[in-house]
């Protein structure tokens, strides 16, 4: 084992279009689609045959029978069938944080290489047993006599039939993510021009990154779906600002987050190719850049002042301190777009004075941005948002960009910043550098 | 695709007491099957080079060499003419394939090697010349009146070309790859290139891997005959590259994991696609020994009725892509090598016209155009380029077709039935062979001896 760690390489990736959900893939499962995924990064890098160090993905919205979903999708796959797998969860961070326990795997020199990423579906959705029938069916799973058994038959009701249905919802606080986000874009006055602007850019980003074919050896088509589905070309303002608030609304005339400016329920998986230089070049294989750095965050949004979705907020500074750069260092920035006004308001909490003093402890505010180099190739508000896929998407997709650029600012290597926010209040930010 | 089923009826009890013509099960190449199923004649009129490296070559996979026609059926007939120069010896030709044709078993291959007229006439006159074009003519009648699946061809060699020169070619000939091949003439020089692989020098190439690492790229290789290409040549072990336009990732995927291959998907249009395909060899591979422009679609219209956007989209993916990529693989200069070889897929309609097609039409003949012009550009490299012009391949797109046209498509040859994908996929892995560089700048035809075109 190395005495000092290396970098990660990332070497590329691989997704399916995603879906809108209830749409193309509503009759895929997880497991279809994460194989399916896999699949596909193994034709792209020839690696049929190959055994892995590792392969870490998850799912937020998981079947019980997916209990070991990632292995199962290896053992679907055309990898070895000696590739280990196991299965992550960190709700819209899992893609990221994946590739964050690989690369470290890597850098220690445990393994050479391995695949990380998510898959979900927001269409194929688990629906549970009504809870007080499930109390009713486990105990009579558990009766030792008829008489037991009878008892507790007795016990059951018509109204236990209505099932449970998985909600987009924060346990602790039972308000939708939207509802959340509504709050912190008010609290921060983020405006809906703004977000509208920011959706169209990422339309349009995403659109014209097709059209050069830059996604050609990103994205692998599946069931027909070629493209993103959630994608509007001739998205405008506009066209935006004709859509009604659907977050918010007791603010009245405030409420500014519609669904255009929302990520919509998406279905689709993503995979990130990471390895050692050495593996890579053994197999004749591109380095496209080098996972530095990576940093989780997490704040208490149910007693705190926090919003839900701002922990990356807190995340970039500690990444920025540790590895010696300040916000304006970087030639790309990958925001995801859970929410036009979740970007914004990072954005501006970054630029607060007062902020930076009181909250994350700082002389400074981190600054702002150049805000041509922020998802340049479009992000969540276009493609979609299958909750642990994105990590995978954006990590590929970064990696490339730098790789493209080669170079930034002074002859340095090309470096990007990657922002996810998750639910429970929870961010994981990234730094990739070009090979 | 589209099932044959005249052929399945034809060749019931029913069927053959009824005097149904019987449409033939054609006898095609299985991993580890033998060069022949039987005994071959193998000889010659005059002193022919040839035949006794033949003989020898037949023997050594195994099978029996007559050198006269008896009481066995035969495999093959092979007669060396390459020394006939008179009416005389075309006589004697006569008597040696009059009987042998009659012994020829079904799946039987009747291979004739000639020399070229216009070398014959240089050399022994006029009637030499007369003599060798007369064979031409012979061997096209014999396709036309063998019967059960049985093929004739005629190699026109040289008279500069070792005896070695036509191994591959006999190979092929003989063997069941050649299932859907019958009546052409194929003319073979002084090999270009290496005859073996550089990358194999050390571990001589097994009969059964004649590719055996060899890296291979084959664009429109996601469906139909692409497909079938990149998995008859990863059978015969090259390392494949596979193309396709983006929307067909899907099943590019599949068919690159299916033979242990990559999938680069990639609109071969695209004014940077050369780039991308070299960038990509480049990357992984270091090399490009065998160069497939498979892709190719069709906007079928009366070309009363044609537009510029369906002539340009046929153009450009059919012909434009491919001057574009073998300029750029030429100028780079380091991929393709001595014994590199380039296969283009043409079309007998290239050759013969279709009515609604004259897009398609004219970009399948350019491509004619474009081997016969780069065959002695490229041979300087020691690299050949040639053409496959499939007839009726049954495929999803001759599903499609009115069952009329269907049938007419089908019957029209010598074997009376349409080819298979993998005919089209055996000739070029054939034509991508290192030692078949003796080969070069032809057009080969893989339709049964179709009417169309012929």
């Amino acid at each position: 084992m190395p005495s000092t760690p290396r970098r990660a390489a990332v070497i590329g990736g691989n997704r399916i279009p995603f879906a809108r959900a209830n749409g193309r893939y509503a009759r895929a499962s997880n497991l279809d689609m994460l194989t399916t995924t896999l699949d596909g990064l193994v034709a792209r890098y020839g690696l049929a045959g190959e055994r892995l160090g590792e392969v870490v993905a998850g799912a937020v919205l998981k079947h019980s029978r997916d209990f070991n979903l990632t292995r199962e999708a290896v053992l679907g796959s055309r990898l070895a069938p000696s590739t280990p797998a196991y299965d992550v969860q960190q709700a819209c961070g899992t893609g990221l944080e994946a590739a964050i326990l690989v690369a470290n795997k890597i850098a220690l020199g445990q393994i050479e290489s391995g695949v990380a990423g998510g898959v979900d579906t927001a269409s194929d959705a688990p629906i549970a047993v009504n809870e007080d029938l499930r109390k009713v069916l486990v105990a009579i799973n558990g009766a030792r006599t008829v008489q037991q058994r009878v008892k507790l038959l007795a016990k059951l009701r018509p109204g236990q039939i209505v099932p449970d249905i998985p909600r987009n919802s924060e346990p602790r606080t039972g308000l939708s993510m939207g509802e959340h986000a509504a709050i912190t874009a008010k609290e921060w006055g983020v405006s809906r021009e703004a977000q509208d602007e920011l959706a169209a850019v990422s339309h349009r980003n995403l659109a014209a990154a097709y059209e050069r074919g830059f996604l050609d050896d990103l994205v692998t088509p599946y069931l027909g779906l070629t493209r993103d589905d959630n994608l509007r070309p001739d998205s405008s303002v506009e066209k935006l600002a004709t859509l009604r608030p659907v977050f918010g609304t007791q603010f009245g005339d405030d409420a500014t987050m519609t669904a255009g400016n929302s990520t919509p329920l998406t279905d689709g998986a993503a995979l990130a190719l990471l390895g050692s230089d050495e593996w890579a070049a053994a197999h004749k294989l591109p380095v496209l850049a080098h996972l530095v750095d990576a940093e989780t965050a997490a704040v208490d949004y149910v007693h705190g002042r926090d919003g839900l979705l701002t922990a990356p907020v807190y995340a970039v500074p500690r990444l920025l301190e540790r590895s010696g750069l300040t916000l304006q260092d970087f030639d790309f920035y990958e925001i995801h777009e859970a929410f036009a006004s979740t970007v914004l308001a990072t954005l501006k909490a970054w630029e607060d004075v007062e902020f930076a003093k009181d909250r994350l402890g700082l002389d400074a505010p981190l600054g702002s941005i150049d805000r041509s180099r922020l998802n340049v190739t479009g992000s969540s508000l276009a493609a979609g948002h299958p909750f642990a896929a994105t990590g995978g998407r954006i990590v590929a997709t970064l990696a490339k960009l730098v790789h493209e650029k080669g170079t930034g600012e002074g002859g340095r290597k090309a470096r990007g910043l990657i922002s996810i926010c998750a639910a429970g209040g929870q961010g994981v930010v990234a730094i990739l550098e070009a090979a | 695709m589209s099932t044959d089923r005249f052929r399945d009826l034809s060749n019931t009890a029913l069927a053959g007491r009824l005097g149904v013509p019987r449409v033939p099960l054609l006898r095609r190449y299985e991993p580890g099957q033998p060069l022949l199923p039987g005994p071959a004649l193998v000889t010659s009129v005059g002193a022919g080079r040839f035949a006794k490296p033949i003989a020898a070559l037949v023997e050594e996979s195994g099978q029996q060499v007559l050198d006269a026609v008896g009481d066995q059926k035969l495999a093959a007939v092979v007669v060396d003419l390459t020394a006939a120069t008179t009416l005389d010896d075309l006589a004697a030709a006569r008597a040696i394939l009059t009987p042998a044709v009659r012994k020829l078993a079904p799946s039987g291959r009747l291979l004739l090697l000639g020399p070229e007229p216009a070398e014959a006439s240089a050399g022994a006159g006029v009637e030499a010349a007369a003599t060798a074009q007369a064979l031409d003519g012979l061997v096209r009648t014999i396709a036309k009146e063998l019967r059960a699946g049985a093929t004739a061809n005629l190699l026109v060699v040289a008279a500069q070309a070792p005896p070695a020169a036509v191994d591959s070619a006999v190979r092929f000939f003989l063997s069941a790859r050649s299932a859907y091949v019958d009546g052409q003439v194929v003319r073979i020089g002084v090999p270009v290139g290496s005859p073996q692989d550089p990358a194999a020098m050390d571990s001589p190439t097994l009969p059964e891997k004649p590719l055996s690492g060899r890296v291979a790229v084959v664009t429109g290789a996601a469906r139909g005959i692409g497909a079938a290409i990149a998995d008859t040549l990863a059978r015969d072990g090259a390392t494949l590259v596979v193309v396709d336009i983006p929307a067909a990732g899907e099943n590019l995927a599949k068919v690159a994991n299916r033979t242990g291959g990559t999938a680069l998907q990639l609109d071969i249009t695209a004014v940077d696609a050369p780039e991308r395909l070299i960038a990509h060899l480049t990357q992984r591979h270091g090399r490009l020994d065998l160069l497939v422009h498979n892709a190719g679609i069709t906007r079928d219209k009366l070309l009363a009725n044609m537009d510029p956007d369906r002539w340009k989209a046929v153009l450009d993916v059919n012909l434009r892509a491919q001057l574009r990529i073998t300029e750029a693989l030429l100028g780079e200069g380091t991929l393709l090598q001595d014994g590199s070889r380039i296969v283009c897929v043409s079309s007998q309609s290239g050759i013969g016209g279709n009515r609604g097609q004259a897009n398609y039409v004219a970009s399948k003949a350019g491509i004619i155009g474009m081997v016969r012009a780069l065959a002695p550009v490229v041979a300087e490299k020691g690299v050949t380029i040639n053409a496959v012009a499939p007839g009726f391949i049954e495929t999803e797109m001759t599903a499609k077709m009115p069952l009329g046209t269907r049938e007419a498509g089908r019957r029209v040859n010598s074997l009376r039935q349409g080819g298979l994908p993998v005919d089209v996929a055996e000739t070029i892995g054939w034509l991508g062979q290192a030692d078949s560089g003796g080969v070069n700048g032809q057009v080969v035809r893989v339709c049964g001896q179709s009417m169309l075109g012929a």
